[in-house]
């Protein structure tokens, strides 16, 4: 036999080539404009986030203005979706951004602990006290100081419906839950439409809709404790919390295509279920759900509209999620971003752009530039202190932010096995216990 | 990296070997930087915990063999070697002992062939696609319920159901709608449906209660309207009847008659004139379409995606066989069938051992290539079941970047990862090795 030569080549090609692409981070810089006799002319100043496309160039439209008031020239980081893998090497390496846009309160502890993190100055701090109730403030503290503070919020305790699907049916909407279980959605189902679109396969959407079950049910200080997990997720609040729950899982004529059917739905395939395909009803998650239904077809405030999601038990839930700024050096220019981000005038700014809801609460509502943010703000600044964070996000990631593990595995494993509350809470107990004591 | 020694104190011929490592040292240093310090210092990560200061021993490696999920990773790597490798290398070799023999052969190896010029991601992306639940999305669910629905006739009404509440007339019993109170003749039995929608209604005839005559009747009906309102529990004008509906009179357990409901809904049992039934609507009437395969659930993830996999490798496998197919000599080939042996021994007993060496290439490099197999399995998975389809490859990158956030455990993958391709590299290499000489 001749030697196989091509064989080798081949092979070996074979057994080394597993290629990786890494994104690069595109940093466009921001326009410089710095006349003189301005408190920060000539500085420069490094901020990075993850916003790209449309919210880049906002959030670039609100450093524009920065620059205006102070003459600062500041610069815009993309960091990709991953920001720990991006600020990581960088604060390694000796020289992060000056202020950093994080996604996770979960990464402002993590810095803190790798002292990269420098607490905010008492400018930003006054600002924070002014327009943040304290449990803004405690969230982006670490060990007694404080370090980030919330500059955008999305709003996760929302439930989109698509008001043909209403109007057929005769369904209205509902501001509690036993009327959203016994009325709006058993009017759907007896009139042939799958009230819910679930998320399944997105585990965080599962979680999304935990948080507010429990935030109502529970109430605000039980949530706290969770969210630390002071009480056990096999306290009885879960229990009850999870019962709600199972009200949908339950019930396969409430769920489109069943909990199996489900579970393979990724979010945003299930808005497309519910505003491009027209199969469901309903869809349980954020704000940001407007563009998923915009480019099914729908249009926000006619087809696609919000009700609040309604109360399980006493307190009216708003969970929200959002980016916290934290500054990664302490310079006069990074302490000057981050108050003008946390301040009145800034927010107002921001709020006149599309795709922004502020958790500043006084930045009024009237600001948005529609009437859907108008009403989000509104419940915000109603629900005044028991405005609570997403709790997955708040706990360790391997507990609540990744796939196939923890908060997110034993929430779609109950979706598919809707009796076993039990057991459900005991593997979330026993995932929370390895990962918070880590 | 063999230096050829010069027999001592002779003269030798050509440049020195200093020489000859002044050349292999670029080589050389990036084979060390981008080869050997990554081994070792991923054998001194894995000793060390998520944080990477504390040294903890094997503990990782335990926790390899004593977490039910990454055995489950294991699990799944050794369905995917004893499979994969073989499918691939079977699939290869009768591609191209058939592309041989038919014209526009190089045509159709090209096709074969193609799926290797998609990126793995891509061709993920494209076989997510390709096990969608629905049919309407769904190619491979489209194509088996078409064939399905093919010997499978009327399907009635899936969905349709009674309320769900104390006052309904009617309730589910083992998947049959049976009436709650008996009926008797002379008093037509009202039998109220939900669940259908009212588009799928729109174009039914109005629901009518039974005209007047002899025996027992009544009227089976979707009894919402558009937009809400009617009357519940009673034929409001715009509802519409079921038509072809099987109703059963049953006196005990024992069916005593069946008929069918007209267009309008209602049904009437002539010879049934006295006495008192229970009515039920049996559970045919109501039989669920076929959806198809579930190919994302959790029980056919695996299979699926190795099905994905093998359309990715089988034409380069064919392509590689082809290549020592047409190295084969022809006159022991031609010997053969002179000497009156069948095609299939021919295959058999010439082809097959001839050919292998190549065959056992193919075969192993297959299996170092599944060891490792990452891409596919992170797309066409969805969250939900990516447990249960999870890899070794797959988990290593989740606990080290993907949120796990322990390039301690990461690490002990990574090696326990080598350790199982080692043994194949070798094997290969030592074939090479012997072909060479």
């Amino acid at each position: 036999m001749r030697k196989p030569a091509y064989l080798l080549i081949a092979a070996l090609a074979l057994t080394t080539a597993c290629g990786g692409g890494s994104e690069t981070p595109a940093a466009p810089a921001g326009s410089a404009s710095a006349p003189a006799a301005k408190a920060l002319a000539g500085v420069k100043i490094e901020v990075a986030a993850k916003w790209t496309g449309e919210e880049q160039a906002n959030f670039e439209q609100v450093l524009a203005a920065f620059e205006e008031k102070t003459g600062a020239d500041v610069v815009y980081a993309s960091t990709g979706e991953d920001t720990g893998a991006y600020l990581g090497p960088r604060i390694e390496g000796g020289t992060p951004p000056d202020v950093a846009i994080l996604p996770q309160p979960g990464l402002v502890q993590q810095y803190a602990d790798q002292n990269a993190l420098k607490p905010l100055s008492a400018g930003v701090q006054k600002q924070i006290d002014d327009n943040y109730t304290p449990y803004w403030k405690e969230l982006g503290s670490a060990g007694g100081q404080v370090y980030g503070v919330l500059v955008k919020a999305a709003h996760k305790s929302l439930i989109w419906y698509r008001t043909p699907a209403f109007e057929d049916a005769g369904a209205a909407e509902a501001t509690t839950w036993d009327d959203l279980i016994g009325k709006t959605a058993q009017t759907l189902a007896d009139a042939g439409t799958p009230p819910f679109s679930l998320c399944g396969a997105s585990g965080w959407t599962l979680t999304d809709l935990f948080e507010n079950v429990y935030l109502s049910s529970a109430g605000p200080e039980n949530y706290d404790k969770l969210a630390k997990h002071e009480i056990p997720w096999t306290d009885a609040t879960v229990t009850t919390a999870l019962t709600k729950m199972a009200q949908i899982f339950g019930k396969p004529d409430f769920v489109l295509g069943g909990a199996s059917g489900a579970l393979q739905t990724d979010f945003p395939t299930c808005v497309t279920q519910v505003y491009g395909e027209k199969k469901a009803a309903m869809v349980i998650e954020a704000d940001f759900v407007a563009s998923s239904a915009t480019q099914s077809g729908a249009t926000v405030g006619e087809d696609a509209k919000i009700m609040p999601f309604p109360t399980v038990g006493d307190t009216a839930p708003v969970v929200l999620g959002g980016d916290i700024g934290v500054a990664l050096k302490d310079t006069e220019g990074a302490m000057a971003l981050l108050e003008f981000l946390a301040s009145k005038e800034g927010g107002e700014i921001w709020a006149k752009l599309p795709g922004y809801l502020s958790p500043n609460r006084n930045v009024s509502p009237d600001n948005y530039p529609s009437e859907l943010t108008k009403q989000l703000a509104q419940t915000i600044i109603s629900a005044g202190e028991s405005v609570r964070y997403d709790m997955s996000d708040l706990a360790p990631s391997a507990f609540g932010g990744t796939d196939g593990k923890g908060e997110w595995k034993h929430l779609q494993d109950f979706l598919r096995d809707p009796a076993d509350i039990k057991g459900t809470q005991e593997k979330l107990e026993a995932d929370a216990a390895k990962s918070y004591k880590e | 990296m063999a230096t050829p020694q010069p027999p001592g104190g002779r003269l030798r011929l050509g440049p020195s070997p200093a020489m000859a490592w002044l050349f292999l040292a670029p080589a050389l240093i990036l084979l060390a930087a981008w080869m050997v310090y990554p081994i070792i210092y991923s054998i001194f990560r894995s000793l060390h915990d998520s944080g990477g200061n504390t040294f903890v021993g094997l503990a990782n490696y335990g926790a390899i063999f004593s977490d039910p999920a990454t055995l489950i990773t294991i699990r799944n790597n050794i369905i995917w070697v004893v499979v994969a490798p073989l499918v691939v290398t079977v699939l290869g070799l009768i591609f191209a002992v058939l592309t041989e023999r038919i014209r526009w052969a190089t045509a159709f190896k090209l096709v074969l062939f193609m799926p290797m010029a998609v990126s793995l991601l891509a061709a993920g992306v494209i076989f997510r696609l390709v096990y969608e639940q629905s049919p309407d999305k769904g190619v491979a669910n489209a194509i088996i319920t078409t064939v399905q629905s093919v010997f499978s006739g009327d399907q009635g009404y899936p969905g349709a159901r009674p309320r769900e509440n104390e006052a309904a007339p009617a309730a589910l019993q083992n998947g049959a709608v049976v009436t709650k109170q008996p009926a008797q003749p002379g008093q037509p039995a009202l039998i109220p449906l939900v669940g259908l929608s009212p588009d799928a209604v729109a174009g039914f005839p109005a629901a009518a209660a039974p005209a007047a005559g002899p025996g027992l009747s009544g009227t089976i009906w979707i009894d919402t309207v558009r937009g809400g309102g009617g009357t519940v529990n009673q034929i409001d004008p715009q509802e519409r009847g079921l038509a072809g509906v099987t109703v059963e009179a049953l006196e005990g357990d024992t069916v005593r008659a069946t008929t069918e409901t007209e267009a309008n809904g209602s049904f009437r049992f002539e010879e049934l004139t006295s006495g008192s039934y229970t009515l039920r609507l049996p559970q045919s009437n109501f039989a669920a379409a076929f959806g198809g395969v579930t190919w994302l659930g959790p029980a056919l993830i695996t299979p699926a995606i190795i099905g994905a996999y093998i359309w990715v490798w089988a034409g380069f496998a064919m392509v590689l066989i082809a290549a020592g197919l047409s190295a084969i000599p022809r006159d022991a080939l031609e010997a053969a069938r002179i000497d009156g042996a069948t095609e299939w021994q021919v295959f058999r007993k010439i082809t097959v051992p001839l050919l292998s060496p190549v065959l056992l290439v193919v075969f192993v490099t297959m299996i170092i290539n599944v060891l490792k197999v990452f891409d596919l399995v992170f797309i066409i998975a969805p969250g939900s079941v990516q447990p249960d389809a999870n890899v070794v490859a797959l988990e290593m990158w989740r606990v080290s970047f993907g949120g796990g956030g322990n390039q301690g455990m990461g690490s002990a993958l990574a090696i326990f990862l080598l350790l199982l391709v080692l043994p194949f590299m070798f094997f290969n290499i030592r074939r090479f090795r012997r072909d060479e000489r």
